[in-house]
């Protein structure tokens, strides 16, 4: 039996009841928040602190198995950082690429409560259970990749829809999956030819397809479906000079094309780690950023969503499905590069990466990942994100969190790069004076990812009747803290988090492992025998396992939490 | 220059991780605040009192520390790890990461170190009298970044994969050593004193191994170019010059392609 708890007197701050700030009590009961509560409920004193929604994280690789081949590759990157802290914490490992118990343990220490897996490969989906279920405290998901799918490449050159969405509902049940991934469309599997798609209209050898109709048929085939997420986009021609037309043309695509799901979602398309794909110029020496053109066109569509991809300048660990683009940065770097590809279905690559701060294009990379938050109107629609550990580590959050709250700690930074004015030249971020404020910080972080993830029924707010997924900090709203070591400091250990009504974090200290669980989408459609006999003939033909030993197991993922949407009708 | 002495009372269960046992953490500290120092035995946090009596204390700073440890220290890690002044000498083998990531001062070991010592050192003196194990003065495991700089001296013999990944700095091994000498090196200096078995500058982009005695088998990549009179510490001798690793990357300077350099002495 879970007790009862009343947080008193903190500044709350829920987009969801639209509070910003306001000094209010939360009370809590058996997992949920609710009115009131009884006399005997343990009282938390929140008094000069601030109250928010537990996290929710839309886009991290966490889990599977690229990321243990990030960390099996590279030593290196847990030498220093492997000690175990005093408590009923293990030891925790990795700086960029952390064990499971310690990417639990720090998203629960910073307030996250949720984080999407952002690429599962389908064929190797029981390796990503297997880390889900072994992450503590925190609820996961994981999106199965599609974007360069044989299946979806063939249904999808003729335009079946229908096809495509019952492949994906199977894929969805055999992998336990969340929604649709999509990488580099098309680009993947042409690099098989020793190719790239670099435009949305590049055809992908042999498939005779363009990254523009996969696109647009994956949008439409989720909204067929209903599924809590949208389509989930990882763009083609990622992090060259110039890509941000390309960006825009991919964006284009969802115009006109209307949500429909039971979920309270509105956005038909994710647009994922956009700080990425917000380039001009044509080589790194005419490099500048072209945030602005891309967030003007994403303030005006109503049915996008994007997050981030913040470059914190550290030494990092990128990995991705984009197989071709880590084969282009191994010989940018020189350093060592891994790489898989994944039969009928995907690639991934990982190369080790060190966004030195004395370099005037990752220094405007660090300020393009900064415009495009400080230039989002709808803060229920842009999220933040490092894509993890692409752009830098997800433990860097409260750094960027930092820079994003207050132009003086940002300019710091800024004023102080051993390149300074070519970076302020090759950007706009020296002239904007937004500071994001906690009410905008809890949309971007809690209420708008739950909407964007179609969580926002339980998940992503504090009223009464959602779940009690709840973070304290000890920042008071009055008295903000003004030096970026103090902001950061705040926001990297909580004053209490709790999980499902529980407190797992205390003063940064965790207490309790809470009660996580694996959610995945279950989605029904109608028989559909073309798709099955497709299935057969392909395990038959081409996959080296037996469609027999495809499925995760129940077994894998014991504390499943199931949503099912009929797609029947 | 204050001295401070540590003698083993108890030798560890396991191994102890003396991550604490340099100028940098003692400088400032008493006798009794350097035993409550931490030491990792494990997963167990113990302190550097339950296993060593501790005489004297620390100067102000790292430079004006010395530490004298005596007894033995087989098996005890990261002695001297990380400094960047003052000086350490050990009168023991000592285990792995011995002088590791040093930056500066003067390390001496009276014996043995077991294999990773010296590990991407960057500066200082670093010496041991007695024989090193293997990947002495290499890059950790899966790093790229090996030795960069100061002066590493091996008296006897050392193991394989030695200054794997140099970039920098200078090592004397006055002994013998195994396979693999200098691989993916691409700076600094190597001088043998004595025998290599194979795959001596392996995959080397730049730098120089200099080898007194003989190479077992020597890599196909290199070419002899010319004969020169060479002074290397302190011996002077006729050394056939070859330029390798022919089959690796070689950056260009002025237009002309920067071989690495190993020199045969005749």
């Amino acid at each position: 039996m879970m007790s009862e708890f009343i947080i008193r007197n903190g500044h709350v701050f829920d987009p969801v009841q639209g509070i910003k700030g306001d000094k209010k009590d939360i009370a809590v009961k058996d997992g949920k928040i609710v009115e009131s509560v009884s006399s005997g409920a343990r009282v938390i004193n929140a008094a000069g602190k601030t109250v928010m929604a537990g996290a929710l994280e839309i886009h991290a690789h966490v889990a599977g198995p690229k990321v243990n081949a990030g960390r099996w590759y590279r030593p290196e990157d847990k030498h220093f950082d492997s000690h175990k802290k005093p408590g009923m914490t293990r030891i925790e490992g990795g700086k960029s690429i952390p064990t499971v118990f310690k990417t639990g343990y720090e998203y629960a220490r910073m307030g996250f409560t949720f984080a999407m897996e952002a690429a599962m490969p389908p064929l190797y989906a029981r390796h990503v259970h297997e880390e889900i279920h072994d992450t503590p405290i925190i609820d996961e998901a994981a999106l199965p990749v599609f974007g360069n799918n044989w299946f979806i490449l063939e249904y999808l050159k003729n335009h079946e829809v229908e096809n495509t969405a019952a492949y994906i509902a199977w894929v969805l049940r055999q992998t336990k999956g969340y929604g649709v991934k999509c990488v580099n469309p098309g680009g993947t599997e042409a690099w098989a030819w020793g190719l790239n798609c670099l435009t949305i209209h590049d055809p992908v050898p042999y498939f005779e397809i363009t990254p523009a109709e996969i696109i647009k048929g994956l949008i439409e085939a989720n909204e067929f479906l209903g599924l809590p997420h949208s389509m989930h986009l990882h763009q083609n021609d990622l992090g060259n000079p110039g890509n941000y037309k390309t960006t825009i043309d991919s964006l284009k695509l969802a115009e006109g094309i209307k949500a429909r799901n039971n979920f309270g979602r509105e956005q038909v398309l994710h647009s994922t780690h956009l700080q990425f794909h917000s380039y001009g110029g044509t080589n790194w020496g005419d490099f500048e950023s072209k945030a602005k053109e891309v967030m003007e066109y994403v303030n005006k569509q109503k049915n996008l969503t994007i997050d981030t991809g913040n470059v914190t300048l550290d030494e990092t660990t990128t990995m991705t499905a984009d197989g071709p683009f880590e084969h282009h940065l191994h010989g940018l770097n020189h350093l060592k590069w891994f790489n898989v590809d994944v039969e009928l279905e995907t690639a991934a690559g990982i190369v080790p990466f060190i966004y030195d701060p004395s370099n005037a294009v990752f220094c405007s990379q660090w300020a393009v990942g900064l415009e495009i938050p400080l230039y989002a109107k709808d803060p229920m629609r842009c999220f933040i994100t490092t894509d993890h550990p692409n752009a830098g580590p997800f433990t860097r959050y409260p750094r960027v969190y930092s820079w994003l709250m207050s132009k003086k700690v940002r300019d710091e930074l800024l004023n102080g790069f051993k390149k300074a004015d070519k970076v302020i030249g090759a950007t706009t971020l020296a002239n904007i004076d937004r500071e994001i404020t906690l009410y905008e910080l809890a949309a971007m972080t809690r209420a708008g990812p739950a909407k964007a993830l179609g969580l926002s029924k339980d998940y992503g707010g504090l009223k009464p009747g959602m779940n009690a997924d709840i973070a304290i900090y000890n920042i008071n709203p009055d008295k903000f803290p003004s030096t970026g070591p103090e902001i950061e400091k705040a926001f990297a250990n909580v004053a209490y988090l709790f999980k499902d009504g529980k407190i797992c974090v205390e003063e940064g200290k965790v207490v309790d492992m809470g009660k996580k669980q694996t959610f995945w989408v279950d989605a029904k459609v109608k028989e559909n025998k073309q798709v099955m006999h497709d299935v057969r003939e392909k395990f038959l033909r081409y996959y080296s396992v037996n469609e027999n030993n495809y499925p995760v197991p129940e077994s894998y993922a014991p504390h499943q939490h199931i949503i099912s949407v009929d797609a029947t009708q | 220059m204050n001295t401070v002495t540590l003698t083993v009372k108890n030798a560890p269960e396991l191994f102890l991780e003396c991550e604490n046992v340099n100028p940098d953490v003692f400088a400032g500290k008493k006798a009794d605040q350097i035993a409550k120092l931490g030491a990792f035995q494990g997963k167990e946090i113990t302190t550097l009192g339950d296993y060593f009596t501790i005489a004297g204390e620390a100067g102000a700073t790292a430079a004006e520390t010395k530490i004298v440890i005596n007894g033995d220290c087989t098996k005890m890690k990261y002695i001297g790890a990380k400094m960047t002044a003052g000086e350490v000498v050990v009168n023991s083998a000592c285990d792995m990461y011995t002088g590791s990531w040093m930056k500066g001062g003067k390390l001496v070991v009276n014996g043995d170190v077991h294999s990773f010592c010296g590990l991407a050192m960057a500066g200082g003196e670093f010496t041991i009298n007695g024989n090193a194990g293997n990947y002495l003065g290499a890059a950790y495991r899966g790093d790229w970044r090996g030795m960069s700089g100061g002066v590493l001296r091996v008296k006897g013999n050392a193991g394989s994969d030695v200054a794997t990944f140099m970039t920098g700095g200078e090592m004397i091994i006055e002994g013998n050593v195994d396979i693999h000498l200098g691989t993916h090196m691409e700076g600094g200096k190597i001088i043998l004193k004595g025998n290599a078995n194979r795959r001596v500058g392996g995959q080397l982009v730049k730098g120089e191994i200099y080898v007194f005695g003989s190479i077992n088998v020597m890599m196909p990549g290199y070419k002899p170019v010319r004969d020169v009179d060479l002074e290397v510490d302190g011996t002077k001798a006729k050394f056939t010059e070859y330029i390798g690793d022919l089959g690796e990357r070689h950056p260009k300077r002025k237009g002309e392609t920067v071989y690495g350099k190993l020199y045969m002495k005749q």
